[in-house]
Protein backbone atom coordinates (compact mmCIF):
# COMPACT_ATOMS: atom_id res chain seq x y z
CA UNK A 1 0.00 0.00 0.00
CA UNK A 2 1.03 3.36 -1.05
CA UNK A 3 0.00 6.72 0.27
CA UNK A 4 -0.56 9.09 -2.88
CA UNK A 5 2.16 10.78 -3.40
CA UNK A 6 -0.51 14.00 -3.54
CA UNK A 7 -0.83 13.72 0.58
CA UNK A 8 2.53 15.07 0.93
CA UNK A 9 0.96 18.39 -0.71
CA UNK A 10 -1.11 18.73 2.25
CA UNK A 11 1.49 19.24 4.35
CA UNK A 12 2.04 22.77 2.85
CA UNK A 13 -1.83 23.33 2.29
CA UNK A 14 -3.03 26.51 4.16
CA UNK A 15 -6.48 26.94 5.56
CA UNK A 16 -7.68 27.10 2.24
CA UNK A 17 -10.02 25.06 0.04
CA UNK A 18 -7.76 22.64 -1.89
CA UNK A 19 -8.29 20.87 -4.73
CA UNK A 20 -5.80 18.21 -5.82
CA UNK A 21 -5.97 15.75 -8.32
CA UNK A 22 -3.36 12.87 -8.53
CA UNK A 23 -1.70 12.02 -11.68
CA UNK A 24 -1.12 8.55 -10.43
CA UNK A 25 -4.46 7.83 -8.91
CA UNK A 26 -7.09 10.36 -10.50
CA UNK A 27 -8.79 10.45 -7.01
CA UNK A 28 -9.56 13.96 -6.41
CA UNK A 29 -9.32 15.46 -3.08
CA UNK A 30 -11.04 18.46 -1.71
CA UNK A 31 -10.71 19.61 1.87
CA UNK A 32 -12.84 22.90 3.45
CA UNK A 33 -10.94 25.40 5.55
CA UNK A 34 -10.33 24.01 8.83
CA UNK A 35 -10.06 27.69 10.32
CA UNK A 36 -13.73 27.67 12.32
CA UNK A 37 -13.92 24.36 13.10
CA UNK A 38 -13.73 24.18 17.39
CA UNK A 39 -13.86 23.75 19.92
CA UNK A 40 -10.41 23.22 19.95
CA UNK A 41 -8.05 24.72 17.11
CA UNK A 42 -6.85 22.77 14.75
CA UNK A 43 -2.93 23.08 14.47
CA UNK A 44 -1.23 23.17 11.00
CA UNK A 45 0.72 19.70 11.79
CA UNK A 46 -3.04 18.32 12.65
CA UNK A 47 -4.88 19.49 9.55
CA UNK A 48 -2.28 17.93 6.95
CA UNK A 49 -1.98 14.78 9.33
CA UNK A 50 -5.49 13.78 9.71
CA UNK A 51 -6.34 14.41 5.96
CA UNK A 52 -3.02 12.11 5.06
CA UNK A 53 -4.43 9.36 7.25
CA UNK A 54 -7.81 9.67 6.70
CA UNK A 55 -7.00 8.82 2.74
CA UNK A 56 -4.60 6.43 3.90
CA UNK A 57 -7.20 4.79 5.65
CA UNK A 58 -9.31 3.90 2.33
CA UNK A 59 -6.19 2.57 0.22
CA UNK A 60 -5.68 0.15 3.72
CA UNK A 61 -9.82 -0.62 3.38
CA UNK A 62 -9.48 -1.38 -0.27
CA UNK A 63 -6.60 -3.71 0.02
CA UNK A 64 -7.91 -5.45 2.76
CA UNK A 65 -10.92 -6.26 1.37
CA UNK A 66 -9.17 -7.19 -1.82
CA UNK A 67 -7.74 -9.66 -0.12
CA UNK A 68 -9.93 -10.62 2.73
CA UNK A 69 -6.92 -9.53 5.09
CA UNK A 70 -8.49 -7.74 8.41
CA UNK A 71 -4.88 -7.51 9.58
CA UNK A 72 -4.41 -4.83 7.10
CA UNK A 73 -7.09 -2.69 8.87
CA UNK A 74 -4.86 -2.41 11.67
CA UNK A 75 -2.72 0.59 10.50
CA UNK A 76 -5.42 3.01 10.47
CA UNK A 77 -8.37 1.59 12.09
CA UNK A 78 -9.33 0.69 15.87
CA UNK A 79 -11.60 0.38 17.93
CA UNK A 80 -15.83 0.16 16.66
CA UNK A 81 -14.49 0.71 13.36
CA UNK A 82 -11.93 -1.99 13.56
CA UNK A 83 -14.64 -4.46 14.50
CA UNK A 84 -16.79 -4.09 12.04
CA UNK A 85 -14.64 -4.00 9.36
CA UNK A 86 -12.98 -6.89 10.29
CA UNK A 87 -15.88 -8.73 11.02
CA UNK A 88 -17.34 -7.94 7.22
CA UNK A 89 -14.19 -9.08 5.96
CA UNK A 90 -14.36 -12.25 7.91
CA UNK A 91 -17.98 -12.71 6.21
CA UNK A 92 -16.78 -12.38 2.51
CA UNK A 93 -14.43 -15.06 3.42
CA UNK A 94 -17.34 -17.02 4.56
CA UNK A 95 -19.02 -16.73 0.93
CA UNK A 96 -15.99 -16.54 -0.64
CA UNK A 97 -15.95 -13.00 -2.52
CA UNK A 98 -13.50 -10.13 -2.46
CA UNK A 99 -14.92 -6.33 -3.20
CA UNK A 100 -12.79 -3.48 -3.97
CA UNK A 101 -13.71 0.02 -3.17
CA UNK A 102 -11.50 2.55 -5.70
CA UNK A 103 -11.77 6.14 -4.08
CA UNK A 104 -12.35 8.67 -7.09
CA UNK A 105 -13.03 11.85 -5.05
CA UNK A 106 -13.34 12.73 -1.94
CA UNK A 107 -14.64 16.36 -0.34
CA UNK A 108 -13.37 16.82 3.25
CA UNK A 109 -15.27 19.01 6.00
CA UNK A 110 -13.62 18.75 9.35
CA UNK A 111 -16.61 19.06 11.50
CA UNK A 112 -15.23 18.62 15.39
CA UNK A 113 -12.05 18.81 17.41
CA UNK A 114 -12.31 17.59 20.64
CA UNK A 115 -11.52 20.32 23.71
CA UNK A 116 -8.73 17.87 24.90
CA UNK A 117 -7.42 16.89 21.41
CA UNK A 118 -8.94 13.55 21.66
CA UNK A 119 -11.13 13.00 18.68
CA UNK A 120 -11.69 14.55 15.12
CA UNK A 121 -14.74 14.15 13.13
CA UNK A 122 -14.60 14.71 9.43
CA UNK A 123 -17.42 14.58 6.90
CA UNK A 124 -16.43 13.08 3.51
CA UNK A 125 -18.63 13.48 0.04
CA UNK A 126 -17.21 10.73 -1.57
CA UNK A 127 -17.36 8.81 -4.95
CA UNK A 128 -15.67 5.21 -5.21
CA UNK A 129 -16.35 2.17 -7.64
CA UNK A 130 -17.38 -1.24 -5.48
CA UNK A 131 -16.14 -4.44 -7.51
CA UNK A 132 -17.65 -7.67 -5.91
CA UNK A 133 -15.52 -10.51 -7.05
CA UNK A 134 -16.31 -14.39 -6.56
CA UNK A 135 -12.65 -16.10 -7.16
CA UNK A 136 -12.06 -14.83 -10.91
CA UNK A 137 -15.66 -13.88 -11.66
CA UNK A 138 -16.73 -10.62 -11.47
CA UNK A 139 -20.25 -10.20 -10.21
CA UNK A 140 -20.95 -6.78 -10.16
CA UNK A 141 -19.85 -3.14 -9.97
CA UNK A 142 -21.90 -0.07 -9.07
CA UNK A 143 -20.35 4.01 -8.58
CA UNK A 144 -21.47 5.17 -5.53
CA UNK A 145 -21.75 8.95 -4.58
CA UNK A 146 -22.70 9.16 -0.67
CA UNK A 147 -21.26 10.85 2.57
CA UNK A 148 -18.91 9.25 5.31
CA UNK A 149 -18.85 10.26 8.85
CA UNK A 150 -15.44 9.07 10.26
CA UNK A 151 -14.09 9.87 13.77
CA UNK A 152 -10.38 9.77 14.41
CA UNK A 153 -8.17 9.67 17.33
CA UNK A 154 -4.38 10.11 17.73
CA UNK A 155 -2.23 7.00 18.70
CA UNK A 156 1.47 7.14 18.92
CA UNK A 157 2.25 7.35 15.25
CA UNK A 158 -1.19 8.07 13.37
CA UNK A 159 -4.64 9.47 13.53
CA UNK A 160 -6.98 6.52 13.56
CA UNK A 161 -10.34 5.98 12.65
CA UNK A 162 -12.86 4.91 15.16
CA UNK A 163 -15.93 5.52 13.79
CA UNK A 164 -16.34 4.66 10.19
CA UNK A 165 -20.18 5.11 8.61
CA UNK A 166 -21.67 5.40 5.27
CA UNK A 167 -24.83 6.54 4.00
CA UNK A 168 -24.68 9.76 5.70
CA UNK A 169 -27.14 12.11 4.90
CA UNK B 1 -41.88 -5.01 8.46
CA UNK B 2 -40.68 -1.79 9.89
CA UNK B 3 -40.02 1.80 7.90
CA UNK B 4 -39.08 5.11 9.06
CA UNK B 5 -41.53 6.93 6.66
CA UNK B 6 -43.61 5.75 4.03
CA UNK B 7 -40.95 7.51 1.83
CA UNK B 8 -38.74 4.89 2.31
CA UNK B 9 -40.60 2.07 0.30
CA UNK B 10 -39.12 4.23 -2.45
CA UNK B 11 -37.45 1.24 -4.13
CA UNK B 12 -34.03 1.18 -5.96
CA UNK B 13 -35.24 -0.51 -9.23
CA UNK B 14 -32.70 -3.12 -10.10
CA UNK B 15 -34.33 -5.16 -13.21
CA UNK B 16 -32.38 -6.01 -15.69
CA UNK B 17 -33.95 -6.92 -18.26
CA UNK B 18 -37.73 -6.48 -19.63
CA UNK B 19 -38.79 -9.86 -20.05
CA UNK B 20 -41.24 -11.90 -18.34
CA UNK B 21 -38.48 -13.65 -16.87
CA UNK B 22 -36.18 -11.37 -15.89
CA UNK B 23 -35.29 -11.05 -11.85
CA UNK B 24 -36.45 -7.66 -10.15
CA UNK B 25 -35.75 -6.70 -6.72
CA UNK B 26 -37.63 -3.79 -5.36
CA UNK B 27 -34.87 -2.66 -2.63
CA UNK B 28 -35.72 0.38 -0.10
CA UNK B 29 -33.66 3.22 -0.25
CA UNK B 30 -33.00 3.18 3.51
CA UNK B 31 -33.82 0.86 6.26
CA UNK B 32 -33.31 1.83 9.96
CA UNK B 33 -30.14 -0.09 11.37
CA UNK B 34 -31.98 -3.68 13.44
CA UNK B 35 -35.17 -3.44 11.55
CA UNK B 36 -36.97 -6.15 9.72
CA UNK B 37 -37.78 -6.03 6.24
CA UNK B 38 -38.77 -7.50 3.15
CA UNK B 39 -38.40 -7.08 -0.21
CA UNK B 40 -40.60 -7.96 -3.22
CA UNK B 41 -39.09 -9.70 -5.61
CA UNK B 42 -40.24 -10.66 -9.94
CA UNK B 43 -39.21 -12.55 -12.47
CA UNK B 44 -39.07 -16.32 -12.12
CA UNK B 45 -36.47 -19.13 -11.46
CA UNK B 46 -33.32 -18.63 -8.84
CA UNK B 47 -31.05 -16.39 -8.13
CA UNK B 48 -28.58 -14.60 -5.99
CA UNK B 49 -28.55 -11.32 -4.02
CA UNK B 50 -25.01 -10.22 -2.38
CA UNK B 51 -25.40 -7.42 -0.02
CA UNK B 52 -21.84 -5.96 0.23
CA UNK B 53 -20.47 -2.48 2.11
CA UNK B 54 -18.02 -1.73 4.65
CA UNK B 55 -20.23 -2.33 7.51
CA UNK B 56 -21.45 -5.92 6.35
CA UNK B 57 -21.55 -9.00 3.56
CA UNK B 58 -24.35 -11.64 3.01
CA UNK B 59 -25.59 -13.59 0.68
CA UNK B 60 -29.11 -14.77 -0.07
CA UNK B 61 -31.02 -17.58 -2.59
CA UNK B 62 -33.56 -16.17 -3.91
CA UNK B 63 -36.48 -17.61 -5.66
CA UNK B 64 -37.60 -15.06 -8.05
CA UNK B 65 -41.56 -14.13 -7.62
CA UNK B 66 -41.41 -14.33 -3.87
CA UNK B 67 -40.45 -11.86 -1.13
CA UNK B 68 -37.56 -11.84 0.66
CA UNK B 69 -37.14 -11.58 4.27
CA UNK B 70 -34.42 -9.80 6.10
CA UNK B 71 -34.50 -10.67 10.00
CA UNK B 72 -33.86 -7.66 12.70
CA UNK B 73 -30.16 -8.47 12.83
CA UNK B 74 -29.49 -8.99 9.48
CA UNK B 75 -28.11 -5.84 8.87
CA UNK B 76 -26.66 -4.18 12.28
CA UNK B 77 -24.42 -1.88 10.91
CA UNK B 78 -25.24 1.47 9.54
CA UNK B 79 -23.51 2.12 6.43
CA UNK B 80 -23.96 2.25 2.52
CA UNK B 81 -24.63 -0.81 0.83
CA UNK B 82 -24.31 -2.29 -2.84
CA UNK B 83 -26.76 -4.99 -3.66
CA UNK B 84 -26.03 -7.27 -6.98
CA UNK B 85 -28.45 -10.00 -8.22
CA UNK B 86 -27.23 -12.61 -9.93
CA UNK B 87 -29.91 -14.56 -11.65
CA UNK B 88 -28.80 -16.77 -14.62
CA UNK B 89 -25.90 -14.83 -16.69
CA UNK B 90 -27.01 -11.70 -15.85
CA UNK B 91 -26.72 -9.36 -13.11
CA UNK B 92 -28.27 -6.48 -11.67
CA UNK B 93 -26.76 -3.95 -8.98
CA UNK B 94 -28.28 -1.20 -6.36
CA UNK B 95 -27.65 0.31 -3.75
CA UNK B 96 -29.07 1.44 0.00
CA UNK B 97 -28.29 2.82 3.20
CA UNK B 98 -28.91 1.26 6.38
CA UNK B 99 -29.26 4.53 8.99
CA UNK B 100 -28.70 4.61 12.72
CA UNK B 101 -31.59 4.10 15.24
CA UNK B 102 -31.90 5.63 18.34
CA UNK B 103 -29.48 6.48 20.53
CA UNK B 104 -29.02 3.80 23.06
CA UNK B 105 -25.06 4.29 24.23
CA UNK B 106 -23.16 6.91 25.77
CA UNK B 107 -19.41 7.49 25.03
CA UNK B 108 -18.54 9.98 27.88
CA UNK B 109 -14.75 11.50 28.02
CA UNK B 110 -14.76 13.96 30.67
CA UNK B 111 -11.36 15.72 30.91
CA UNK B 112 -9.38 16.10 33.78
CA UNK B 113 -10.55 13.26 36.06
CA UNK B 114 -8.75 15.62 38.67
CA UNK B 115 -8.30 19.28 38.60
CA UNK B 116 -8.31 22.75 41.17
CA UNK B 117 -11.10 23.84 42.63
CA UNK B 118 -12.93 27.12 41.44
CA UNK B 119 -11.11 27.21 37.36
CA UNK B 120 -13.45 28.67 35.15
CA UNK B 121 -14.31 26.41 32.37
CA UNK B 122 -11.56 23.83 33.66
CA UNK B 123 -13.94 20.58 33.24
CA UNK B 124 -14.56 19.43 29.54
CA UNK B 125 -17.60 17.00 28.50
CA UNK B 126 -18.03 15.45 25.18
CA UNK B 127 -20.49 12.57 24.47
CA UNK B 128 -20.48 10.58 21.48
CA UNK B 129 -23.97 8.99 20.80
CA UNK B 130 -24.57 5.36 19.39
CA UNK B 131 -27.53 3.37 18.80
CA UNK B 132 -27.37 -0.42 20.29
CA UNK B 133 -25.51 -2.03 17.10
CA UNK B 134 -22.55 1.06 17.96
CA UNK B 135 -23.75 3.09 14.73
CA UNK B 136 -22.93 6.99 15.55
CA UNK B 137 -26.89 8.48 15.80
CA UNK B 138 -26.72 10.93 14.11
CA UNK B 139 -30.37 12.84 14.39
CA UNK B 140 -29.54 15.85 16.28
CA UNK B 141 -30.77 14.78 20.54
CA UNK B 142 -30.34 17.62 23.21
CA UNK B 143 -27.92 16.21 25.45
CA UNK B 144 -27.87 16.86 28.84
CA UNK B 145 -24.48 17.80 31.27
CA UNK B 146 -24.87 18.06 35.32
CA UNK B 147 -21.81 18.40 36.93
CA UNK B 148 -22.92 18.09 41.06
CA UNK B 149 -20.36 18.73 44.00
CA UNK B 150 -20.64 17.56 47.24
CA UNK B 151 -22.53 20.29 48.66
CA UNK B 152 -25.25 19.85 46.48
CA UNK B 153 -24.60 22.52 43.73
CA UNK B 154 -25.66 21.35 40.37
CA UNK B 155 -23.97 23.14 36.90
CA UNK B 156 -26.23 21.88 34.24
CA UNK B 157 -26.55 22.81 30.49
CA UNK B 158 -28.30 21.39 27.64
CA UNK B 159 -26.57 21.02 24.04
CA UNK B 160 -27.87 19.41 21.40
CA UNK B 161 -25.89 16.79 19.30
CA UNK B 162 -24.77 17.99 15.73
CA UNK B 163 -23.15 14.94 13.95
CA UNK B 164 -24.29 12.52 16.92
CA UNK B 165 -21.81 14.38 19.19
CA UNK B 166 -22.49 17.44 22.25
CA UNK B 167 -19.76 18.95 24.23
CA UNK B 168 -19.71 21.45 27.13
CA UNK B 169 -17.25 23.32 29.68
CA UNK B 170 -18.03 23.21 33.25
CA UNK B 171 -16.51 25.44 35.82
CA UNK B 172 -14.82 23.39 38.77
CA UNK B 173 -16.93 23.95 42.04
CA UNK B 174 -15.26 26.39 44.80
CA UNK B 175 -15.61 23.31 47.49
CA UNK B 176 -13.10 20.97 47.09
CA UNK B 177 -14.07 17.22 46.59
CA UNK B 178 -15.63 14.91 43.90
CA UNK B 179 -18.09 16.16 41.85
CA UNK B 180 -20.61 13.84 39.56
CA UNK B 181 -20.23 15.09 36.00
CA UNK B 182 -23.38 13.19 34.56
CA UNK B 183 -24.94 13.33 30.86
CA UNK B 184 -27.79 12.01 29.63
CA UNK B 185 -30.05 11.73 26.77
CA UNK B 186 -33.47 10.60 27.24
CA UNK B 187 -33.35 7.48 29.81
CA UNK B 188 -29.85 7.10 28.80
CA UNK B 189 -27.11 8.25 30.89
CA UNK B 190 -23.37 7.88 31.94
CA UNK B 191 -21.68 9.36 34.87
CA UNK B 192 -17.90 10.02 35.79
CA UNK B 193 -16.27 11.13 38.81
CA UNK B 194 -14.08 14.11 38.96
CA UNK B 195 -12.16 14.97 41.67
CA UNK B 196 -11.77 18.74 42.45
CA UNK B 197 -8.81 19.26 44.87
CA UNK B 198 -7.86 22.38 46.76
CA UNK B 199 -5.26 24.77 45.00
CA UNK B 200 -2.62 26.57 45.69
CA UNK B 201 -1.84 27.87 49.75
CA UNK B 202 -3.32 31.11 49.91
CA UNK B 203 -1.08 32.59 52.45
CA UNK B 204 1.37 31.04 54.40
CA UNK B 205 1.71 32.02 58.28
CA UNK B 206 4.18 31.07 60.98
CA UNK B 207 5.05 31.26 64.38
CA UNK B 208 8.27 30.35 66.40
CA UNK B 209 9.04 29.38 70.25
CA UNK B 210 11.95 28.78 71.37
CA UNK B 211 12.74 25.03 72.81
CA UNK B 212 15.67 24.22 74.12
CA UNK B 213 18.57 24.78 71.69
CA UNK B 214 16.26 25.06 69.05
CA UNK B 215 13.45 26.92 67.65
CA UNK B 216 10.12 25.33 67.02
CA UNK B 217 8.27 26.59 63.52
CA UNK B 218 4.53 25.89 63.13
CA UNK B 219 2.10 26.99 60.06
CA UNK B 220 -1.45 28.18 60.95
CA UNK B 221 -3.54 25.75 59.08
CA UNK B 222 -2.85 26.08 55.48
CA UNK B 223 -5.79 26.82 53.06
CA UNK B 224 -6.15 28.32 49.23
CA UNK B 225 -8.20 31.14 48.69
CA UNK B 226 -11.32 29.06 48.46
CA UNK B 227 -10.59 27.95 52.21
CA UNK B 228 -10.38 24.43 51.43
CA UNK B 229 -7.63 23.17 53.76
CA UNK B 230 -4.71 21.92 51.06
CA UNK B 231 -3.71 18.56 51.34
CA UNK B 232 -1.72 16.65 53.92
CA UNK B 233 1.43 15.51 52.38
CA UNK B 234 2.28 18.80 50.38
CA UNK B 235 5.36 20.53 51.17
CA UNK B 236 6.47 23.05 53.16
CA UNK B 237 10.00 24.46 53.26
CA UNK B 238 11.57 26.45 55.99
CA UNK B 239 14.61 28.46 55.38
CA UNK B 240 17.04 29.81 58.07
CA UNK B 241 20.24 32.24 56.86
CA UNK B 242 22.69 32.65 59.66
CA UNK B 243 25.58 34.15 59.00
CA UNK B 244 25.83 33.53 55.72
CA UNK B 245 24.89 30.00 55.61
CA UNK B 246 21.54 28.92 54.61
CA UNK B 247 19.74 25.45 56.01
CA UNK B 248 16.38 24.22 54.26
CA UNK B 249 13.80 21.43 55.79
CA UNK B 250 11.32 20.40 53.19
CA UNK B 251 8.43 19.10 55.62
CA UNK B 252 4.97 17.72 54.83
CA UNK B 253 1.73 19.20 55.86
CA UNK B 254 0.01 17.24 58.42
CA UNK B 255 -3.21 17.84 59.79
CA UNK B 256 -3.58 21.09 58.04
CA UNK B 257 -0.09 22.58 59.83
CA UNK B 258 3.55 22.23 58.88
CA UNK B 259 5.76 22.04 61.58
CA UNK B 260 9.87 21.68 62.08
CA UNK B 261 12.69 22.39 64.48
CA UNK B 262 15.60 24.53 63.84
CA UNK B 263 18.82 24.91 65.35
CA UNK B 264 18.27 28.26 67.54
CA UNK B 265 20.71 31.07 66.44
CA UNK B 266 20.44 34.68 67.66
CA UNK B 267 19.72 36.73 64.10
CA UNK B 268 18.76 33.98 61.84
CA UNK B 269 16.71 34.96 59.66
CA UNK B 270 13.88 32.14 58.73
CA UNK B 271 11.25 31.91 56.14
CA UNK B 272 8.89 29.78 55.02
CA UNK B 273 7.46 28.94 51.78
CA UNK B 274 5.30 26.58 49.41
CA UNK B 275 5.21 25.68 45.79
CA UNK B 276 5.70 29.61 44.70
CA UNK B 277 3.63 30.67 47.39
CA UNK B 278 5.65 32.40 50.13
CA UNK B 279 5.31 32.67 53.89
CA UNK B 280 6.27 35.72 56.55
CA UNK B 281 9.63 36.08 57.70
CA UNK B 282 11.22 35.85 61.60
CA UNK B 283 14.25 37.36 62.75
CA UNK B 284 14.96 34.90 65.83
CA UNK B 285 16.20 36.96 69.06
CA UNK B 286 16.14 34.14 71.71
CA UNK B 287 12.41 34.50 71.74
CA UNK B 288 12.79 37.78 73.36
Amino acid sequence: MTIRSKLSSLLVVPALAVLLLSSTSQTAVHVEPMDSVGPRPIEAQTRSSIIRDYLAAWQCLNQATLQNRPDLLDPYFVGQARQTLGETIQAQQNLAIRTTYQDTSHNIRVVFYSPEGLSIELLDDIEYDVDVHAGQQALGSSHVQTRYIAVLTPTESRWKIRVFQGGVS
Amino acid sequence: MRFRTPFLFALALLAYSVSAQSPQLHFPQRVEAGAAFSIPTSGSGAATLYIVGPGGALRRKIQLGTSLAFGADDLPNAGHYTAVLVGGSSTQSGQFDVVPSKPGRLSFLAKPSRLPVNRATGISGVVYLFDRFGNLALDPQPVSFDLSDGSGRTQSRTQASRNGVAWVRMDSAVKAGPATFQASVANVREKRIVQQVPGDPCSIRMTARASDQKVVLETDPIRDCSGNAVPDGTIVSFTETYQGSQSTVDVPIKRDVARTELPAHNGAVISVASGIVMGNEIRWNGGL
